[in-house]
């Protein structure tokens, strides 16, 4: 038992409460938007299996594809091996998509956002602090994924006489590139996530926009690709993790034109989500 | 009827239902109540033979529940409002039910009415409110116009107007000669509903007897008496014997008389009488007192839980043993609801967390 | 203290609450009473600023709530005890809360041992029973030691201990000062419990009184008498203006008339009085009489005939 007397509670047993000083903040926000991901072991797994199955698959595309080519060191030498090793990022792009939209969503499916916001009514600490939070992890992830998947990958390269490191030309930029991207795809689920408070459709419209639209802008004639491809989230934002800047079709934008186009769609949709999350009854 | 007879139900070492003899009998609502971890589920379970006792037994009439020819209609049972197909209309859940039991169609419309589902019979289910849910629930169970009628915290998630049609409901089918068994944590509704009560604890039976004895024997009651002329009424009562308590506001609790006796000591000394009325322990109360006092209920646990001054502490977990825990101080622990995780399912708690 | 004033709320064309004015005080329990769809839990959510209102505003202690410097040591609020992530510990769940007011962790503790959770705290919430989960809500809300508690339900899946003890607390807190706002559809234990009622119908105030002035104003007095002259006593007391009707063979039921005035009357005529008790309407009757012939009260689908 406390020997603490507080006459006024009786909420006994209960040291009472350090006098208020200061107001719920951001920083306190910060702080439980790291309890809440941290605490949830499924959370903890999707993360888990993003860097999984991207290393794994980019490890298996690099031995597969070091060992089964025909082409010389120097033929090889002039493709983008340094995007082709990390390719698993394709993939590994879908299951931030899921981290960035959960993060979100699942205090609307569980009805969570209610207790929160009863916490923490004012609604920008609380959105900006979950904003702030899976952008730092998902660049965390993002970026394991990506130096992983490369530098695991550089040796595969080295089997066939290819010399790729850190130090190669762009390298460096594009394997930071990756975890960028990766983060971006996180951000955009976050954002579109908010706006519709839906697990399903977020996915659903995070999976369009980086790999349905390309596949059907493939299918209008060529003048017309020519003009919209770049823009294509997927497409413009590739190029941060690249070291060549082509197109099959059209022009592609460089490093860092295509990487703020992309992260134009996850401002557009952060906005949205914004605006939703503040504004509506929750 | 319903009749158990040194029923028994063990989980490995844990004793959830011990030796429970009791009698459900027709014509009146019987209440059954106990803490959560007291077997009440697990006792319920086994009238309906989801669950086979370890040993003893309990007949339905006379008859364990899986030797019965039709139990839905010797049996109705409501347990878990939410076990309906959200897809159906309530029309076609209850047609569904009828057939899988032989029962005519016109049963259907028969209870439809009765629960007064008439004019959104034909909605799905998955659109039903609590309340209206509990009400298709009811008239699935009242399908086979059975004998018997169980019912598992009926008015969760009613509103007044529900609460007390759903009473009113019992006592009417009470009063048709049926069999009422309502399990319920409500006490101040058990109040109004139960003609009877069966109270279990710990596995064991505590109490099988009708409320107002049950009330009798678990509380003290008083007389209140007001009157202007107190001074000297009061010493008037005390010398007869029986003891008087002053109040605060003038006015005295006298024990051990009736007031009758009150009635007529004022009558033969010529003295003014305001007020003379018989208080009694509400059913709470009462069963406070008996859940209290009763050692075996509070296995090494604390005592002095829920009693009416304690404000601060907490029922003695009653409610946790849904994890099994054991205390590993070497206490008796209170035989646990099995836990859901390793033990056999327990249906009327309610669905978990719905995601 | 909560203050509602011309509170209103649309959702397009249904008006589900309706010029709402109401003030709920500290140092009481006020209950907060209406039968499903009167707009209940809006009028909650609107006081927590969940939902916005259309027109009218509501203020607790003064100011809105999101303007509260430490929200939760404003108001603790169990509305649905469902509205947790099943795969977070109730340690963690009470922990996220906390960090967002700066609360010290060792109140996670202590309030997981307030409410019987502490054998459970790093179990996973999905796996609660009812009655947990309610624990669980319960102690989010006293997390910070509010100055104002609402609660919906809060009974809901508790054990007759569980349930006492509930009501001792918001007693015991209402005792203290604070402001208790409890809705429930339980009349028999609001009777036990509230001091003070609030009760809408279709989205409109339909009473703000005392507990008492509510069972008064909706039902009649009456007086139980027993005596061994029953035939007599009747006699005087119609003579006196009272309504009379027997009760069983022993006893009358008197309206008009008060308990010290029949028992004046009783004495004055050498009449022997074995019972004089007043048999008030409980709160539920009370509570069904306001309603029957309210029009506007009663739901789309009445009693009897379904919701």
């Amino acid at each position: 038992m406390s020997t603490i007397t507080d006459t006024r509670s009786t909420l006994t047993g209960l040291t009472p409460l350090p006098p208020a000083s200061g107001r719920a903040g951001f920083g306190g926000a910060l702080r439980s938007e790291w309890t809440k991901i941290r605490s949830v072991k499924s959370t903890v797994w999707t993360l888990a299996a993003a860097i999984i199955i991207s290393v794994g698959i980019s490890t298996l595309g690099n031995w597969g594809q070091a060992s089964h080519t025909s082409l010389s060191a120097a033929d090889l030498a002039r493709r983008d091996l340094v995007q082709r090793s990390m390719f698993g990022i394709m993939l590994g792009q879908l299951v931030m998509v899921v981290f960035g939209a959960l993060a979100i969503t699942s205090e609307y499916a569980t009805g969570m956002v209610r207790t929160s916001l009863t916490a923490q009514p004012r609604r920008l600490h609380v959105y900006f602090a979950k904003l702030v939070i899976v952008t730092v992890i998902a660049f965390v992830v993002g970026e394991i994924i990506s130096f992983a998947s490369f530098l695991i990958g550089t040796h595969f390269w080295a089997t066939k006489g290819v010399d790729l490191s850190l130090s190669s030309h762009g390298a460096l930029q594009a394997v930071i590139g990756g975890g960028l991207y990766l983060d971006g795809a996180a951000l955009l689920a976050f954002g579109v996530g908010a706006a519709l408070r839906h697990t399903a459709g977020t996915i659903t419209v995070g999976v369009f926009l980086l790999f349905v639209v390309s596949i059907i802008v493939n299918f209008m004639p060529d003048s017309w690709q020519a003009d919209i491809d770049k823009y294509l989230p997927a497409n413009a934002g590739g190029q941060v993790w690249a070291t060549q800047h082509t197109a099959d079709v059209g022009t592609a934008f460089g490093a860092w034109a295509g990487f703020a186009v992309y992260i134009c769609y996850a401002v557009i949709a952060l906005l949205a989500g914004l605006l939703v999350f503040k504004r509506k009854d929750a | 009827m319903i009749q158990a007879t040194a029923l028994t139900k063990r989980y490995g070492t844990k004793v959830a239902v011990d030796h429970a003899e009791f009698t459900v009998a027709p014509g009146k609502v019987t209440g059954f109540l106990g803490p959560n971890g007291a077997g009440k589920s697990t006792t319920m379970r086994m009238i309906l033979g989801l669950d086979r006792p370890t040993s003893g037994s309990v007949t339905i009439n006379g008859i364990p529940y899986d030797k019965l020819a039709a139990p839905l209609r010797e049996v109705g049972a409501l347990l878990d409002a939410k076990a309906v197909h959200g897809g159906r209309s309530a029309y076609n859940h209850l047609q569904v039910l009828a057939k899988a039991n032989g029962l005519p169609r016109a049963r259907v419309d028969t209870v439809i009415d009765l629960v007064g589902l008439h004019s959104v019979a034909k909605k799905r289910a998955g659109g039903f409110s609590l309340g209206m849910g509990q009400r298709l629930g009811i008239a699935a169970a009242l399908l086979g116009d059975p004998g018997i009628v169980m019912f598992d915290e009926p008015v969760n998630g009613l509103d007044p107007e529900g609460i007390l049609w759903i009473r009113n409901l019992m006592k009417a089918l009470a009063a048709e000669g049926r069999t009422v068994f309502v399990s319920s944590h409500l006490m101040s509704e058990m109040a109004l509903t139960a003609d009877h009560l069966v109270v279990i604890g710990l596995g064991r039976i505590l109490a099988d007897e009708p409320m107002a004895e049950f009330i009798a024997k678990n509380s003290v009651s008083y007389v209140l008496v007001r009157s202007p002329q107190m001074a000297d009424l009061a010493p008037k009562l005390a010398l007869r014997g029986w003891r008087v308590e002053m109040q605060g506001d003038g006015s005295a609790h006298v024990y051990d008389a009736k007031p009758s006796q009150i009635g007529d000591v004022a009558g033969t000394e010529q003295l003014w009488l305001h007020e003379l009325t018989l208080v009694h322990s509400s059913l709470e109360e009462a069963f406070m007192r008996l859940t209290a006092s009763s050692v075996e209920y509070h296995a090494g646990g604390t005592a002095g839980t829920g009693t009416t001054q304690d404000a601060a502490k907490p029922p003695s977990s009653p409610d946790a043993p849904v994890w099994g825990e054991a205390a590993g101080d070497g206490r008796a622990q209170p035989p646990a609801e099995p836990d859901p995780s390793g033990q056999p399912p327990t249906p009327y708690q309610n669905s978990e967390r719905g995601q | 203290m909560i203050e509602a004033v011309g509170l209103t709320k649309r959702y397009g064309d249904r008006l589900a609450v309706d010029q709402l004015s109401f003030s709920v005080k500290a140092g009481q329990v006020t209950g907060f009473l209406g039968p499903n769809g009167a707009g209940k839990s809006t009028t909650m959510r609107m006081i927590l600023g969940l939902d916005a209102p259309t027109s009218g505003r509501v203020t607790v202690g003064g100011k809105p709530f999101a303007q509260a410097a430490y929200p939760m040591r404003e108001v603790g609020a169990l509305l649905d005890a469902k509205a947790v992530h099943g795969g977070r510990s109730a340690y963690n769940h009470l922990l996220c809360l906390a960090q967002t007011n700066n609360l010290p962790t060792r109140r996670v503790d202590e309030v997981l041992e307030l409410v019987g959770l502490a054998a459970v705290a790093k179990k996973r919430s999905k796996g609660f029973s009812l009655g947990m989960g309610q624990r669980l809500g319960i102690a989010a809300a006293l997390l910070g030691d509010p100055q104002v508690l609402m609660f919906d339900e809060p009974v809901n899946g508790l054990d007759p201990e569980g349930i006492l003890w509930i009501r001792n607390l918001m007693k015991a807190l209402a005792a203290e000062g604070r402001t208790v706002f409890v809705s429930s559809h339980l009349m028999s234990e609001m009777e036990n419990t509230a001091d003070h009622l609030v009760v809408i119908g279709r989205g409109r105030l339909v009473a703000d009184c005392s507990v008492q002035e509510f069972i008064d104003n909706n039902s009649e007095l009456s007086i139980r008498v027993k005596t061994p002259e029953l035939t007599k006593l009747n006699t005087v007391l119609t003579d006196k203006g009272a309504i009379v009707r027997a009760d069983g063979d022993e006893a009358l039921l008197v309206t008009r008339l008060g308990m010290t005035e029949i028992g004046d009357l009783a004495f004055d005529n050498g009449i022997r009085v074995h019972e004089l008790s007043p048999i008030q309407a409980s709160l539920e009757q009370a509570f069904m009489e306001l309603t029957k012939d309210s029009v506007e009260y009663h739901a789309a689908v009445p009693a009897g005939k379904g919701a």
